[in-house]
């Protein structure tokens, strides 16, 4: 896959500020995102990386608003989302799609494939039926199903592959402006993955969509996006054009987290340490930063005061006291 | 939708067909040729089988054929429409708690343990004594005695579903919650539902038999099959005639069997297997 070459506008399509989203358990209430800030211009593609359970899907859901915010503000496209009454959101919301981690738990098992990519339209009563299914046809054969052969089966009858390519093909039908990916190429085969991988791509310049592209492998985000944000314990603690990211990943838990990319190369080394310890409880987190715990740098100063998220280059934001840039200094 | 490769089985049929013909006697029993089920004669009382009477006579000379399947009627509108009416309330609640969670989901759940909590026999048995035992009543008393484990199956079955991340993308793509509960959860939900509807039907079928021995199912003379089956066990005719208690309590063994045989079978039949990835 190339890296992407569609020239990203700077007008922002979405933008996030503040996000948080609060879980209520039976004892305690878990906040899986606390503060979360980030925009994404039109064309442009956002990686979000991070550990299980950082916080990552659920930012994903609150952006379109299928999971609701506890606070923060959600803007896209210029209309201010949270506030919207539901059926002003309900249509709104079809702007921006999403696609799903789990092939099989994405679709229906009961409806035919055609039916399936066909429903979007069916809800908004967009044509007459016959049109409905050509559309879903088409659709299907432009993210390289064979709608003739496979249009009539239900979805157990297909790979995991075949079934992200049907999700893709619903999230496309209405021709959305934002694809929310969440983790689209976790559950398959390496060679599968490529697959996917590319025909999102294709689809990215063919829908001119922009990309919001979660995942918690950064091989696999590196070549998707044109920006990263990595996040930790419900926050983002930096975002930088992917190729900087890469080279100079500046928070230690970036660093961290590049180093346990396995290397085919023997000979390069990369710097960072490995990460140890476990993920502390979103429901208790660390006072000051929250990546002291496991932070190879970590200062007394850390943990007393949280680092807000600053610009330290053009276009390269990190959260923390002590960047690497500044500790080799 | 089944695959190709699943098969039914000849035992699914024969049950199926069983049902039927229940079924088909108890809706017919006033046009088939058979004797009155009340008409008693006294010249061939406790007779074996013979044609004129196919299962022969209880204690008062009245046809066992002929009150089985007019008997019939009694526990299949008992059975059926206690079910049907568990089904329409417990089954929608369940499946509007189990999509939207939350407060409703809490209060439901709740009521429903309470309702549960109580001994369901002995509820009816309360209900019966003061408020009377005529056939519309008895269905209603017991298809409300139903809601509550209707309502937790349902409601189960549903919350399994209502996760799934199709379910998010419909709400995704702007489906109404009425369209999702209706066209993404209830196909899956429907073939658990059916199952143990049938499986509910068995139950209430037995149930209407253990009223008949406290003497709470409908009154005598009419015919069920409680009754007849309590009949022949009192007055010593299990002793002197065992068939007036045997032949129905054989028919209701022979419904139960295939009702809980239908039910798991389709259940299974519709079963969408998971493990392909």
């Amino acid at each position: 896959m190339s890296p992407p070459d569609s020239p990203a506008s700077d007008e922002a399509l979405l933008e996030v500020k503040d996000l948080v989203v609060d879980y209520r358990t039976r004892h305690e209430i878990i906040r899986a995102v606390s503060g979360v800030s980030f925009s994404i211009s039109r064309g442009e593609t956002l990686g979000l990386v991070g550990e299980s359970g950082c916080g990552k899907s659920t930012t994903g859901r609150s952006v379109t608003l299928v999971q609701r915010p506890t606070s923060g503000s959600v803007v896209f496209a210029g209309t201010e989302l949270t506030t919207l009454a539901p059926s002003r959101l309900r249509q709104e919301r079809t702007k921006m799609q999403m696609v799903f981690q789990d092939p099989i738990s994405s679709l229906n098992p009961r409806r035919r494939i055609l039916d399936i990519v066909a429903e979007p339209l069916n809800i908004w009563q967009i044509g007459s039926p016959e049109d409905r299914l050509e559309k879903a046809a088409q659709m299907l054969e432009a993210v390289g199903m064979d709608p003739g052969e496979s249009g009539h089966r239900r979805p157990q009858e297909f790979s995991g592959g075949q079934c992200q390519r049907i999700s893709i093909a619903r999230a496309l039908i209405l021709r959305p402006l934002l694809l929310v990916c969440d983790e689209p190429v976790s559950a398959l085969d390496v060679s599968v993955q490529a697959q996917i991988l590319n025909l999102l791509h294709d689809l990215k310049h063919e829908y001119s969509l922009t990309m919001l592209f979660i995942a918690h492998d950064l091989a696999v985000v590196k070549n998707a996006s044109d920006r990263v944000a990595v996040m930790y314990l419900g926050r983002i603690c930096e975002v930088a054009p992917s190729e900087l990211l890469y080279e100079e990943p500046q928070h230690p838990y970036s660093a961290a987290l590049l180093a346990s990319i396995p290397d085919p190369d023997p000979r390069s080394l990369r710097d960072g340490a490995p990460l140890t310890g476990d993920l502390p409880s979103p429901a208790d987190p660390p006072s000051g930063c929250r990546f002291r715990t496991r932070c190879p740098h970590a200062q007394p100063l850390c943990e007393q005061v949280e680092p807000p998220l600053e610009e330290i280059a053009p276009g390269h934001l990190v959260a923390c006291h002590f960047p690497e840039a500044t500790r080799h200094a | 939708m089944p695959d190709s490769q699943k098969r039914l089985g000849p035992l699914f049929w024969i049950c199926l067909g069983f049902i039927g013909l229940v079924v088909f006697g108890a809706i017919f029993a006033n046009v088939l040729p058979l004797p009155n089920p009340d008409a008693q004669n006294y010249a061939a009382v406790n007779a074996g089988p013979s044609l004129h009477h196919l299962l022969g006579t209880d204690d008062l000379g009245r046809d066992l054929l002929s009150r089985i399947v007019f008997g019939s009627r009694v526990s299949l509108v008992v059975g059926f429409g206690g079910i049907a009416i568990g089904l329409a309330i417990g089954g929608t609640l369940g499946l509007v708690a189990g999509y939207r969670s939350g407060a409703l989901d809490t209060v439901l759940n709740a009521g429903s343990f309470v309702i549960l909590a109580f001994p369901p026999l002995l509820a009816i048995i309360v209900i019966v004594a003061f408020w009377g035992r005529s056939l519309p009543k008895l269905t209603l008393i017991i298809g409300i005695a139903s809601i509550p484990s209707m309502f937790r199956v349902i409601r189960a079955t549903t919350m399994s579903y209502a996760n799934r991340d199709f379910v998010v993308a419909a709400r995704a793509l702007g489906a109404s919650n009425r369209r999702i509960i209706f066209r993404e959860l209830l196909p899956n939900v429907a073939p658990a539902a059916i199952s143990f509807a049938l499986i509910g039907v068995a139950i209430i079928v037995v149930l209407e038999g253990s009223l008949a021995f406290l003497g709470l199912s409908v009154a005598l003379p009419t015919p069920s099959w409680g009754n007849i089956i309590y009949e022949g066990a009192s007055n010593n005719n299990l002793q002197t005639n065992p068939f007036i208690a045997l032949w129905p309590a054989l028919a209701m063994f022979l419904l139960l069997t295939s009702l809980n045989l239908v039910g798991d079978r389709l259940r299974s039949y519709f079963d969408v297997r998971e493990g392909g990835l």
